[in-house]
């Protein structure tokens, strides 16, 4: 996983026998401590760390919720307000996850933002781009489960509306749809195999998170300039340098993720989950959890015919459509530049697509109706402008502003040449430096 | 460009706010009085809750007053079925007081050795037992309504904040809407419908009412009905107030220790993110980045 810069030399009898027969801890230490990172890294590059720190964080607290949880439709509520109640600190357990689960989301749009500003997905990096886009689909899916688990109101009638999907697909709809339900309606069968695949998820992603990594070490990171790695002096070891900037990123988001679990742990919840499943009383809103609420929007905002597709297939279509459209970006993007940093209209409309995200997801909160159509079917229309047509034209029509010859020079220039080029001997072996 | 740039963010985002503002009128649209389509009708006011804001705690003697209240008015249709007498303690009870007091209910227990269900006084590890045997019974009880179970009513009620009250909530740490709700609920009966509005057969005006513009469920609760032995006022609006805490507590028992807990956790991690601010900066500092 290191991309061959091994410098590991085992000091102690034990770690050369490690050595010879499996060497691990030479893996290790080729990967994050000797791994060769770009000096210029800032802190939008400490998401990838956090997020792992995130899956371990949700998969402890998940494993011991599984101990007291039971996934019954007459007793699962009960369960986790059993948990909430009499398992020692399982309010606190509870709350980590369901607020982990959204944190773990914060991280991951922050984490693709940064992908889509810095042109991480670029060649060589189109395999690596893909790995997250399949981790964030299967994160999708395992937030969507978990979210029945409680068997609250929105649990069930999430589901129910969710699951429906799938009836808009052509001949195979109802197939499918009453495989992931286990029946004609969400019921038991549905609240166990969820919990299973719950259960299953996670550790799916832990593994497609080891291949992300793995293509990362390869070709290396990207950084703010988007040039290549071009000699020593454009790197720093991954010990000390990004460990402990890492570290302090992933404090700073701990300190907000405890901010939400012990003085709001509902605010990012839904009211109606408190109240136990009735398949007999609709919610006057469904909503999904605030992760989806964007591509919830998108879903509404179809609400005309296409030709032979009428609206609820076109809708079901524009919001898969809405991630599968990222599979697509290396291909889409034009531009031989990676970084926005050094692309001015690039830059401009990157912004605004983020605003029209955070505005489709105020957007998918609002009931469908009146001017809340007509908003998000043109919100929509800039979400798949911005991948579809502003990236492949801008690449072909855009002035790129000079880039510098190296990673080096950029930061010299951006230091006014103060320091010395090379990173005092950092590059060379930082764990000898006095 | 710069300029450019931040014209146009400062143009999208007013444009944004302008037409946001005008959708949410659109949807609140059609003010008529006798017929309102949006609920609850007024919103309700935030009060001063002890257990609000990060240093918050329950008031034990408010929650004792609440507890009064449910006992001698809510109990008589509504369950709580999820709390357990043990968990009175927490409100400044002794081991004894509890014993004594879970002892005025019976539940039902066995099979006995003959195979026969029994009665017996409960005990501090029972639940608080339903007064209707099944959802059934209580609706058939109730013109077809049946009482809600209050034990997560106060997390189980929020009336939507909105854009961009909600923003707001996140710093001033406001998680007390089911609590106002409650509040705003019991002490909402006195208000007459507007000239007009149709109320139905068997139901009462409530325009803080979440879900309609009346309700199954009459005015429970009147000046004076129960009575404090602490000096507490004896009116509608403590009740309401004693009563939507303890539902709180009841919804939320370990709040005063997650408080506790998080104010420690935050205190760490400042204190953390502090040193590794420090090591970060020594650590780079030979290096230009």
């Amino acid at each position: 996983m290191s991309g061959g810069h091994t410098t590991y030399t085992p000091t102690t009898g034990i770690g050369r026998w490690f050595d010879s027969r499996m060497p691990l801890p030479r893996l290790m230490h080729d990967s994050f401590v000797s791994y060769p990172t770009p000096r210029n890294l800032n802190y939008a590059y400490t998401f990838g760390g956090i997020l792992s720190v995130m899956l371990i964080v949700q998969i402890v607290t998940g494993i011991v919720l599984a101990m007291h949880y039971t996934a019954s439709t007459l007793l699962a509520f009960d369960s986790v307000e059993k948990i909430m109640r009499d398992v020692n600190s399982g309010w606190l357990l509870r709350y980590l996850h369901s607020n982990g689960a959204s944190m773990f989301f914060v991280a991951v749009f922050i984490h693709i933002f940064r992908g889509l500003y810095y042109g991480s997905y670029k060649a060589p990096r189109e395999l690596l781009w893909i790995l997250g886009c399949i981790i964030l689909l299967l994160m999708m899916a395992a937030g969507f489960m978990g979210y029945v688990l409680p068997w609250g109101q929105m649990s069930f009638w999430g589901a129910t509306v969710i699951t429906g999907f799938f009836t808009a697909i052509p001949l195979a709809g109802e197939w499918v749809q009453q495989l992931l339900l286990g029946g004609f309606a969400v019921d038991n069968p549905t609240l166990n195999r969820f919990f299973s695949l719950h259960y299953l998820l996670p550790f799916m992603i832990a593994g497609v998170v080891v291949l992300h990594v793995w293509a990362l070490h390869v070709t290396g990171q990207t950084n703010p300039t988007g040039i290549e790695v071009k000699s020593k002096t454009d790197t720093v070891p991954f010990t000390p340098y990004a460990t402990v900037k890492d570290a302090l990123g992933m404090v700073v988001f701990f300190l907000m993720y405890a901010y939400f679990v012990f003085y709001l742990p509902n605010y990012l919840g839904h009211a109606d989950n408190y109240i136990v499943a009735n398949p007999l009383k609709t919610p006057a809103h469904i909503v999904p959890e605030w992760y989806f609420l964007p591509f919830y929007a998108i879903l509404r905002a179809i609400t005309f015919n296409i030709g032979p597709i009428d609206s609820k297939l076109g809708g079901v279509l524009a919001m898969f459509g809405a991630i599968a459209v990222l599979f697509f970006v290396p291909w889409l993007d034009t531009s031989k530049v990676k970084s926005a940093a050094y692309r001015p209209w690039y830059k401009l409309f990157f912004w605004l697509f983020v605003i029209n995200s955070i505005f489709l997801g105020w957007l998918g909160s609002r009931p469908a109706e009146g001017a809340y159509v007509i908003m998000s079917q043109l919100s929509t229309l800039y979400y798949f402008g911005f991948f579809l047509v502003v990236m492949p034209v801008l690449g072909l029509v855009e002035t790129p502003r000079r880039l510098p010859n190296s990673i080096t020079e950029a930061v010299l220039a951006k230091n006014h040449g103060s320091a010395a080029a090379h990173p005092a001997g950092a590059a060379a072996a930082p764990e000898t430096k006095a | 460009m710069k300029t450019i740039l931040s014209g146009l963010a400062a143009l999208c985002l007013g444009a944004t706010l302008v037409t946001s503002a005008w959708a949410q009128e659109e949807a609140h649209g059609g003010h008529d009085e006798a017929n309102p389509t949006h609920f609850p009708i007024h919103r309700p006011a935030e009060m001063d809750w002890s257990f609000g804001g990060p240093f918050g705690r329950y008031d034990k003697a408010q929650l004792q007053r609440g507890l009064k209240v449910y006992k001698e008015v809510c109990s008589a249709c509504h369950g709580l079925r999820l709390v357990s007498f043990r968990t009175l303690e927490e409100l400044g009870y002794s081991e004894e007081q509890v014993r004594a007091l879970a002892a005025e209910y019976e539940v039902t227990d066995g099979p006995n050795a003959d195979g026969e269900m029994f009665t017996r006084a409960a005990l501090p590890s029972d639940h608080f037992p339903s007064p209707y045997p099944n959802d059934e019974a209580a609706a058939a009880s109730n013109n077809g309504a049946a009482p809600p179970d209050l034990s997560l009513m106060a997390k189980g009620r929020t009336v939507e904040r909105g854009f961009p009250r909600f923003v707001f909530d996140v710093f001033t740490q406001y998680q007390e809407g089911g609590p106002d709700y409650i509040h705003a609920l019991l002490t909402g009966y006195d208000e007459t419908p507007p000239e007009g509005m149709e109320i139905p057969e068997g139901t009462h005006y409530n325009p803080y009412f979440i879900a309609s513009k009346s309700l199954a469920m009459p005015k429970p609760i009147t000046d004076g009905q129960v009575t404090y032995d602490d000096g507490a006022p004896q009116t509608t609006d403590q009740y309401a107030r004693d009563v939507s805490a303890f539902l709180m507590f009841a919804a939320e028992p370990h709040l005063d220790e997650r408080k506790m807990i998080g104010f420690r956790v935050i205190t760490f991690l400042l204190l953390f993110i502090g040193l590794l601010w420090l090591t970060k900066r020594k650590v780079w500092s030979g290096v230009p980045h």
